[in-house]
């Protein structure tokens, strides 16, 4: 191994309430392609932000050497400066400008106070040839696809006298083509002395790629593997991906589980035409009455489009497919439509797209049937409103000093439960969540689990989109796994591990 | 302790009180700075009426900034509208009580197609009601082009913005009070009380925070002095006019549909967070329509006032009405990041806002200083809205 070009050591970064990182060490040899690999939330990306600088210095425990000095990066344009790029998985163009724009964009070529745009686009083309794009560099972003706008990112990065890249799932966007095409030019890049960190869901581009692979989890470095002394294979990363205990956290598991289908989709297909490209193919499944069914998979494998996309289409996607609700055919052109037939969907994002902060608990439970406590001219009755927001503050133990207080002051866990009381207020038979529980702490994970233990067995139906596999083995009666917008397999709790569900969804 | 409370209290809902507190400071200066001219009651009576085609804007305003869009076409399309009534009587022989339903359902097509624009084709409302606002202009000097400014003769139209509730016969009580007024200011100040008692005393069964008992007495006592004082000037001088008689109707219709049904409830949640209210099953489109229409039928009551407090309709009627509009739900704590806002603010931020006028012209303050001091109170206004709201997180 030669010398390292980086080396992060027992690096700690706390959030309020979790530990981020829990003393991280992480080493990069120069000119070699490290791989870094872990479930969503392991630390992987909170360890490069706090490598670029995006978490200061002193926001973090820990040193960072890099080039031989301890570094201590304020902002992002420092490391910059030292030679670190990276490239994340929401690309950072600008689609109106054009490519040569692009490229100098934050460092453009003067000459005196003026850009130099002679210079600028000769510079450009021969960055474009470094990363083997063959385009015009006067071409606006917009007009390219997603694989040639990340080479253009690449280019940016190159133009910059990068020494080292990081490229956080890079080819999770890209079609095959492009991501063999991506993986190649890496290898040039590699030749050319450029050391470079991949960031990668995709264990079978790890293995074709890497030099050395490191695993994270929870937040704690696991293990650093040496790819040409053979220790990197699928079934060691997987291993040391899903290492994690299910611990006794969920309630006992009393599901009756009846023969009745309520739910069923058949060939649902799905293209969003704002980013142009199909984001499910194909996708079959079914749900009975009484029964929690897992839906696995990684962040971006189309699980939250499957739910959107049967909930009410609202970001107008193209469908193509049958769904079923409770034996008669359906399709919602609103959510509207979906609650009427005894649908409900808690979003992943609560703050984003679940609840209205600025307003109070009980505006928040009532909102998506208001109707239910109005009179037929449409006046709001305020008693029984306050009356069922008490309700469900005491049947799901909401923890607030009254239901006049702003969702905003709620905790996370909190705030979910509000989320829930939302949608159990529209009294459905099918209620999806997605992420139910994500960045809440345990305790209030364990009573979300309750709540939907409880609903089961009062006959509701409930689909788990879950990327926290301890969560879908410990709380499911079947599961899917989803990868790339299809279902990649389906199997009973009976038969279920984390290394077979992990085995399917990173291919 | 007293004390203490009243600033406790005062300093936790400074949102709330902010506007009422700058409204009375501002009247207090005026009067002073004018010798008591300015508490007049012939000048609070024409301030009422001066106030009226403002207020109504910007009542429909508040929605519109409230989901989080704007509309600048409402002063011309105010002119506008009060034109063709103009036109309507005038020259098609047209009777008072077909030209307000005319004004009125002119001004929903108005809205109907800046919803549509903006709910439908998504085209930023800023831009479709600036397009509005050019085509209204030149549609006002198109339609007055031959005859010029019209004079309005009906004499009933005419009283909509200049003439006074009537009132009983003298019949030797009171004598010269506008007996009526002095009535219905008796009632709404009962009618108040006994809201706010009732409102109390639900609250307390349902266990909340309530105003500790000796704020409650004094917040009573002061609105029913505030009510009362303004009460006792209009029957003094001719009585409630009719323009302060619609912008109350208009007020309270407004505010109980804000705060009371279904469909206010969904207006506040499209403004509050418009991806949560879409998958919460609430039809965005059909919010954003209403609120484009409302605002349009009340810009035609708005052209209604205007026009017939002139008595005519001019090329120029409609200037600058979208900005005293905006300004005054800004001023009354509408919020800028949408969601927020009451209309009744609105009704007092266009208060501070005419009184500043007529308080400065009584003054004889130049027109320059005028715009300046206008524009300085609307940035102070959202300054206080925006810092007050940071430091709440």
């Amino acid at each position: 191994m030669s010398t390292p070009i980086l080396e992060m050591k027992n690096i700690v970064k706390e959030f309020p309430g979790v530990k981020a990182l829990n003393n991280v060490s992480f080493q990069v040899a120069e000119g070699e392609i490290h791989c870094l690999v872990g479930e969503n939330g392991a630390g992987k990306s909170t360890l490069m932000k706090v490598l670029s600088g995006v978490y200061p210095h002193g926001s973090y425990t820990g040193d960072i050497v890099f080039g031989g000095n301890v570094q201590k990066f304020r902002n992002i344009s420092d490391s910059e400066k030292a030679g670190i790029a990276i490239i994340y998985q929401e690309l950072a163009l600008i689609p109106e400008m054009t490519v040569y724009e692009n490229i100098f964009l934050g460092h453009e070529l003067k000459k005196g106070y003026l850009v130099d745009w002679d210079e600028t686009i000769k510079r450009a083309g021969e960055m474009l040839k470094k990363v083997r794009l063959n385009i015009n560099p006067a071409e606006k972003v917009k007009d390219l696809g997603v694989g040639k706008q990340q080479l253009v990112e690449i280019a940016k990065a190159l133009s910059k006298e990068v020494k080292l890249l990081i490229l956080d799932e890079p080819t999770s966007a890209l079609n095959e083509g492009d991501s063999e095409n991506l993986l190649n030019l890496l290898r040039s890049l590699r030749e050319n002395g450029v050391t470079c960190v991949l960031i990668s869901h995709k264990l079978k581009e790890v293995i074709e790629i890497a030099d050395t692979v490191t695993v994270l989890r929870d937040g704690q470095t696991i293990v650093t593997l040496d790819a040409h002394k053979g220790e990197v294979t699928e079934n060691i990363l997987i291993k040391h991906m899903v290492g994690r205990e299910i611990n006794n956290i969920y309630p006992p598991r009393e599901h009756k589980i009846s023969d009745e289908i309520v739910l069923e989709v058949k060939n649902w297909s799905a293209y969003d035409p704002s980013i142009g490209r199909q984001i499910l193919k194909d996708v079959n499944f079914n749900v009975k009455k009484g029964e929690i069914v897992g839906f696995a998979g990684l962040m971006g494998s189309g699980r939250t489009e499957l739910a959107l996309s049967m909930f009410g289409n609202h970001d107008n996607y193209r469908i193509q497919g049958e769904m079923f609700v409770k034996g008669k055919k359906q399709h919602f052109n609103l959510p509207e439509n979906a609650i009427h037939a005894g649908v409900a969907y808690v979003t992943e994002d609560r703050k984003g797209d679940g609840l209205i902060l600025i307003q109070d608990v009980k505006q928040n439970v009532t909102l998506a049937n208001l109707m239910e406590i109005a009179s037929n001219v449409g006046v709001v009755d305020d008693n029984a409103e306050v009356k069922v927001a008490n309700e469900y503050k005491s049947s799901l133990n909401i923890k607030t000093p009254s239901v006049e207080q702003k969702v905003s002051n709620l905790s996370g866990g909190n705030q979910q439960k509000v989320s829930l009381a939302k949608w159990l207020f529209v009294k459905p038979d099918i209620l999806i969540l997605d992420e139910p529980t994500r960045g809440i702490d345990v305790g209030a994970k364990y009573e979300i689990y309750t709540i939907m233990s409880r609903l089961v067995q009062q006959g509701m139906s409930i689909i788990m989109i879950s990327s926290e596999l301890p969560e879908v083995l410990g709380m499911s009666d079947r599961i899917y796994i989803v990868s790339s917008g299809k279902i990649a397999g389906e199997m009973p709790i009976a038969e279920a591990t984390q290394e077979k569900i992990m085995k399917l969804a990173t291919d | 302790m007293f004390f203490n409370n009243i600033a406790k209290q005062l300093k936790q809902n400074i949102r709330d009180y902010g506007m009422y507190i700058v409204l009375f400071v501002i009247m207090a200066i005026f009067t002073i700075t004018t010798n008591g001219t300015f508490i007049s009651s012939r000048n609070i009576s024409n301030l009422m009426d001066q106030v009226g085609y403002i207020a109504v804007l910007a009542v429909g305003m508040t929605l519109v900034i409230v989901i989080r869009h704007i509309d600048l076409s409402v002063g011309f399309l105010s002119g506008f509208i009060g034109a063709i009534a103009a036109i309507a009587m005038k020259y098609w022989g047209f009777p008072i009580y077909a030209v307000i339903p005319l004004a009125l359902g002119l001004g929903v097509l108005a809205g109907g197609i800046v919803g549509f624009l903006v709910a439908e084709v998504q085209i930023p409302a800023f831009v479709a009601t600036l397009a509005g606002w050019l085509i209204y202009r030149g549609a006002i000097l198109l339609v007055l082009m031959s005859t010029g400014t019209v004079i309005t003769s009906d004499s009933a139209f005419n009283a909509i913005g200049n003439g006074f509730i009537p009132d009983i016969p003298d019949f030797g009580f009171l004598p010269g009070v506008h007996k009526i007024t002095l009535v219905l200011g008796v009632i709404a100040i009962i009618w108040f009380i006994f809201s706010e008692l009732g409102s109390r005393k639900n609250k307390q069964e349902y266990g909340f925070e309530v105003l500790p008992m000796d704020m409650f007495v004094l917040k009573l006592v002061f609105i029913s002095i505030v009510v009362g004082l303004i009460t006792y000037e209009l029957s003094g001088y001719n009585g409630m006019s009719w323009t302060l008689a619609i912008v109350l109707v208009v007020v309270l219709i407004y505010d109980f549909v804000t705060n009371r049904t279904v469909l206010g409830r969904h207006i506040y949640a499209v403004g509050g967070n418009p991806e949560a209210a879409a998958l919460s099953g609430i039809d965005v489109k059909k919010v954003t329509y209403f609120v484009f229409c409302s605002m349009g039928a009340l810009c035609g009551l708005s052209g209604i006032l205007f026009t017939s407090r002139l008595r005519s309709a001019t090329p120029t009627a409609g200037t600058l009405f979208e900005l005293d509009a905006i300004a005054a739900a800004y001023v009354g704590g509408v919020s800028a990041a949408g969601g927020v806002g009451k209309v009744t603010g609105s009704l007092i931020g266009a208060l501070v806002m005419i009184s500043l006028t007529s308080g400065m012209n009584l003054m004889g303050i130049d027109i320059s200083y005028q715009y300046i001091a206008r524009g300085t109170i609307l940035a102070a206004a959202v300054i206080f809205d925006v810092v007050t709201r940071t430091r709440a997180k």
